[in-house]
């Protein structure tokens, strides 16, 4: 049986460069987690429905289960391990989206939360100060088994609060 | 003054971790490890087949298989049927599956050969490889077919019963005879599945220097995983250790055990000297892991002008699935516990448990109840109907009273302790339930609602909830020189936050702050007594033991501080971690740390540091007498048992208020209120958030979630592109919720458990509420739109009794 050829690629992710050899079909999410050793980036269904596998590529949410490692060479790529905020120690300060979580109960077996943490963050982003009806619907696309929503809806809110205190110098 | 942590909403610690990408689920292990294999399994694609030939000549060719092995493969132990867990004197024809089928398969996943490889491509490849000459064999799926028993699953179980159960309590049949009014109702629901997000998973390290197999498990029970290891690997069970790190969710499929691959890991581990992993992927999970729920039941019941019920006869079928390794707990809780907050003066259940040629059924977060709850709580919205007397006060009349408990049914519990209640109040519960939905202002909301040509209904449900099972938990304390608490416990975690409640207990218990404990679960290596996580008992048992087993640690640390501040133990107290003099200031003297308590603790030969030093043997002590007492050991440590005598029983009631779509049928939820009593809360915050979860979980059951099997055993929606569970747009945007505590008082703590209440009354309370906007009874569930529809349809020439009556 011949070798499966194997590609050099580059990813970038949450700042540092990770040079991996891996074959044309594989996924972002498995390169990531086996490859790069980011194991944060959840895999729940691999077939794009329940959205664990979540991450940022230039910003944009992508579910990384549908994306092949290969094409993901030229772009920033941000899991949920690059999302807290860097304040000299070396855990680093919770994300505004992260610290809401915490706050509001949004997460209990955490399995899909890496998910939800990197969708909500693009999302605010788009929309700052979200309604309930646009918290909810931001997460829609997200499965979780665990929580309800209800406090994932909290959550995003929450978020969004955090953002402003923050800016303001208050948290 | 310290704040008393039991009782509030204590942020969780575990969220750190997990909020930061660094939680540690069962496929996050050995990563950078580049000697780890990955596994592949061949499932079954025929429901129904006998096994001609086996060819796997291809697979090795392929470059990165390592070993494949089939049925012919396996030797002693692993070559014999898998365990039946929990075997029952009326599981008369008990059948359980091989790790790898022999010769025949009974369901569309069924394990037959399990590949190795250098990554789980290249085992799914060479799995693509293998080929099987099957003799294809009539496959029964679904109830009706197993109870028509034109084919059998197994050739040795006669009309694929594999137990029949009977329970009774009076003279349920000559009750309903003579009865002022009876009815007979015919009650179905459907398979759903947990499908938590995180699906099974095992990694195994067989370890050739100290010749010990480690194996990490997404599971819901560590010691069953180890003794099913051990058992079948043929090791001495001091070889195994068996870690569970997190785990995402769980929901009852995480109990059974050993699944195949929980066998074949460590054994392809320990064959290959190298670590092996098994990561289910979703359509696996479909079709190999277990589901619940499908029972049909027909109920007869016989009661008064009141409403009261004087006589109950249920009769219902269970689909068991293709094997029973998991018993017969689903329809004896069934049967049990459809007698909810009630007592019917006279009851008697029988059921059958059937074979069909479908994935296993085991407990799924609820197990049993919401069947049983649906049966109770329709058939009293049809006497309510019957009667015409509001359905709140039906029940009332039927609730066993506050005065009465502990009340005893008269029936044997699935733990196979009495089915005897300890506390409650229904009727104050009912009082809070209506307040909270509006109950009596829901006819003005109807009117108004109608005046806008919007339908709506309203509906309850009540259940009591078996929790806390024995047979026992456990708990280690051991505080540290440091004054940091670490605790162990054996059962397992899968996200209910059991880091943070169980050291809420530990805080307020020792006396020591929250930030100084912390928790491990799951792991044989530090509680090789252990039971497991399922039917809502973490809290009740685990929580108990902790709670004694600090206790123990407590009592320790006073007696050595009383002696080293030379006071009497009775005047002492702990806060904060250290121990003081009642009554007295801070200065010298009067004060200790737990931490350098637990210096004095153990008296050494070696001063290996600073607070080492303070404690050796010519430091410490009476020169003349022994280091260590006789009666006594080294270290500040506290270990202890919980054994409870049985069940404790949670309760609560859910209403909920729908509006459905006068063209598409569609259901939307309006309303949802939940009054819940779980006894003491440890934590209101984590309580609810698993009401909220459950709430969910319910609203897919009742609404969407289904296993659609077609008649050949082909599971026809084996993703969650088919397999509907609900998203944030499915759920109730609030959920308001009461809580009444009434405290057990069979634990220490006076607390029952909290974990499945959530999704009990889910399928009575939408059928309830659908039947009381649509005007027709609702004997099915789930309902999807075009069910409703359907139903529209046939019913439409009936009058709507409700514009009957405002007309
Ligand atoms: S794992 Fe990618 S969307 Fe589910
Ligand atoms: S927290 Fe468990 S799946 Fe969302």
């Amino acid at each position: 049986m011949t070798t499966e050829q194997l590609h050099d690629v580059r990813l970038h992710v949450n700042g540092s460069v990770h040079e991996v050899q891996v074959p044309a079909r594989r996924l972002l999410s498995d390169a990531l987690r086996h490859d790069c050793g980011l194991t944060g980036t959840h895999v729940g269904c691999e077939h794009g429905v329940c959205g664990a596998c979540t991450v940022l590529v230039d910003g944009t949410p992508m579910r990384s289960c549908l994306m092949l490692a290969v094409s993901a060479v030229d772009a920033e790529i941000t899991t949920v391990e690059g999302l807290t905020e860097d304040d000299g120690t070396a855990q680093g300060r919770l994300s505004p989206v992260q610290q809401a979580f915490s706050d509001c109960h949004g997460l209990q077996c955490g399995f899909c939360t890496p998910g939800f943490l990197t969708t909500i963050t693009a999302g605010l982003r788009e929309t700052p100060d979200p309604t309930e009806d646009e918290a909810r619907e931001m997460i829609a696309g997200n499965l979780c088994r665990c929580t309800g929503y209800q406090n994932i809806v909290k959550s995003v809110l929450r978020a969004s609060e955090i953002v402003a205190e923050r800016e303001r110098g208050e948290a | 003054m310290t704040t008393k942590m039991f009782g509030a909403k204590v942020a969780r610690v575990e969220d750190q971790r997990f909020l930061r990408g660094q939680g540690r689920y069962v496929d996050d292990l050995l990563t950078d490890d580049p000697r780890l294999l990955h596994s592949a399994v061949l499932r079954s694609p025929h429901a129904h087949a006998r096994i001609v030939d086996i060819d796997v000549s291809d697979v090795l060719d392929l470059e990165g298989v390592i070993a494949v092995w089939t049925w012919d493969d396996l030797t002693g132990p692993m070559a014999e049927p898998l365990p039946l867990l929990i075997p029952h004197p009326t599981l008369t024809h008990g059948r359980t599956q091989y790790a790898l089928a022999r010769d025949e398969v009974n369901y569309v996943g069924e394990a037959i050969a399990f590949v190795v490889a250098v990554d789980r491509y290249v085992a799914e490849d060479a799995v693509s490889r293998i080929r099987v000459d099957y003799e294809f064999l009539k496959p029964v799926v679904g109830i009706a077919a197993a109870r028509a028993a034109a084919n059998a699953v197994h050739d040795d179980v006669p009309d694929n019963v594999g137990a029949r159960m009977e329970q009774e309590n009076g003279d349920a049949r000559a009750a309903i005879a003579t009865a002022p009014h009876t009815l007979t109702l015919d009650l179905d629901v459907e398979r759903s599945a947990c499908t938590p997000m995180e699906g099974r998973g095992t990694v195994a390290r067989w370890d050739p220097d100290t010749s010990r197999l480690t194996v990490w498990s997404s599971t819901q029970t560590s010691t069953g995983v180890r003794g099913c290891v051990a058992a079948k690997l043929g090791l001495d069970l001091a070889k195994v250790d068996v870690v569970t790190p997190d785990v995402g969710g769980g929901f009852g499929v995480k109990i059974n055990h050993p699944w195949p691959e929980e066998l074949l890991v460590p054994l392809a581990a320990m064959t290959l000297g190298r670590p092996v992993k098994f990561t289910e992927d979703r359509r696996e999970h479909f079709i190999s892991s277990a589901h619940e729920r499908a029972q049909q039941h027909h109920v007869e019941v016989g009661f008064d002008d009141d409403g009261r019920v004087l006589g109950l006869n249920v009769e219902f079928w269970h689909d068991h699935g293709a094997y029973t390794p998991y018993g017969l707990i689903v329809p004896i809780i069934t049967s049990t516990q459809l007698l909810g907050p009630y007592k019917p003066a006279n009851y008697r259940v029988v059921f059958e448990s059937l074979y069909t040629n479908t994935v296993i059924v085991t407990p799924y977060r609820g197990a049993g109840r919401p069947q049983g709850c649906f049966v109770m709580e329709r058939t009293m919205d049809a006497i309510s109907a019957y009667l015409g007397k509001d359905r709140t006060e039906v029940r009332a009349t039927n609730f066993i009273q506050p005065d009465e408990f502990p009340y005893e049914h008269g029936l044997v519990f699935q733990d196979g302790r009495e089915l005897t209640y300890d506390s409650g109040d229904y009727p104050a519960s009912l009082v809070k339930l209506k307040e909270l939905v509006g109950w009596d202002e829901f006819e003005d909301f109807r009117a108004e609602m109608a005046a806008q040509g919007r339908k709506v209904g309203i509906g309850l449900a009540c259940y009591v909830e078996g929790t806390g099972v024995g047979p026992y938990e456990g708990a280690h304390v051991h505080i540290e020189t440091s004054g940091k608490v670490k605790v162990a416990t054996g059962l397992t975690t899968q996200g209910q936050g059991h880091q943070t409640a169980f050291a809420q207990i530990v805080a307020d218990t020792l006396g020591v702050r929250f930030e100084d404990v912390e928790i491990t679960t799951g792991d044989t290596r530090k509680m090789p007594y252990a039971v497991g996580t399922f039917a809502s008992r973490a809290a009740v048992m685990s929580g108990s033991a902790i709670h004694l087993a600090a206790l123990r640690a407590k009592e320790k640390a006073l007696r050595i501080a009383a002696e080293a501040l030379e006071a009497s133990e009775d005047d002492l107290e702990i806060a904060d971690g250290v121990v003081s003099v009642r009554g007295t200031d801070a200065s010298a003297g009067t004060r200790i740390d737990l931490g350098t308590v637990a210096v004095l603790s153990n008296p050494l030969r070696y001063a290996f540091d600073e607070a080492s030093k303070a404690a050796t043997q010519f430091s410490v002590g009476d020169p003349g007498k022994p280091p260590v007492a006789e009666d006594d050991e080294p270290g500040l440590e506290g270990k202890d048992f919980y054994s409870p005598p049985r069940s404790t029983f949670a309760n609560g009631m859910h209403a909920v208020i729908v509006e459905t779509d006068p063209d598409t049928a569609e259901i939307k939820i309006l309303k949802y209120a939940v009054v819940h009593d779980c006894g003491n809360l440890i934590n209101p915050m984590i309580v609810e958030g698993q009401i909220h979860g459950g709430v969910a979980q319910g609203v897919g059951g009742a609404l969407y979630e289904r296993m659609a099997y077609d008649e050949s055993g082909q599971l026809l929606n084996a993703s969650f592109m088919d397999f509907l569970m609900p998203y944030a747009t499915e759920v109730p945007t609030s959920i308001d919720i009461d809580h009444l505590e009434t405290p057990s008082p069979l634990n220490p703590l006076g607390i029952k458990g909290a974990g499945e209440a959530g999704v009990i009354p889910s399928a009575a309370v939408f059928a309830a509420a659908i039947e009381d906007a649509e005007g027709f009874p609702i004997m099915s569930m789930p309902i999807s739109p075009s069910e409703l529809f359907e139903l529209r349809l046939a019913h439409a020439d009936e009058p709507h009794p409700l514009t009957e009556e405002s007309a």
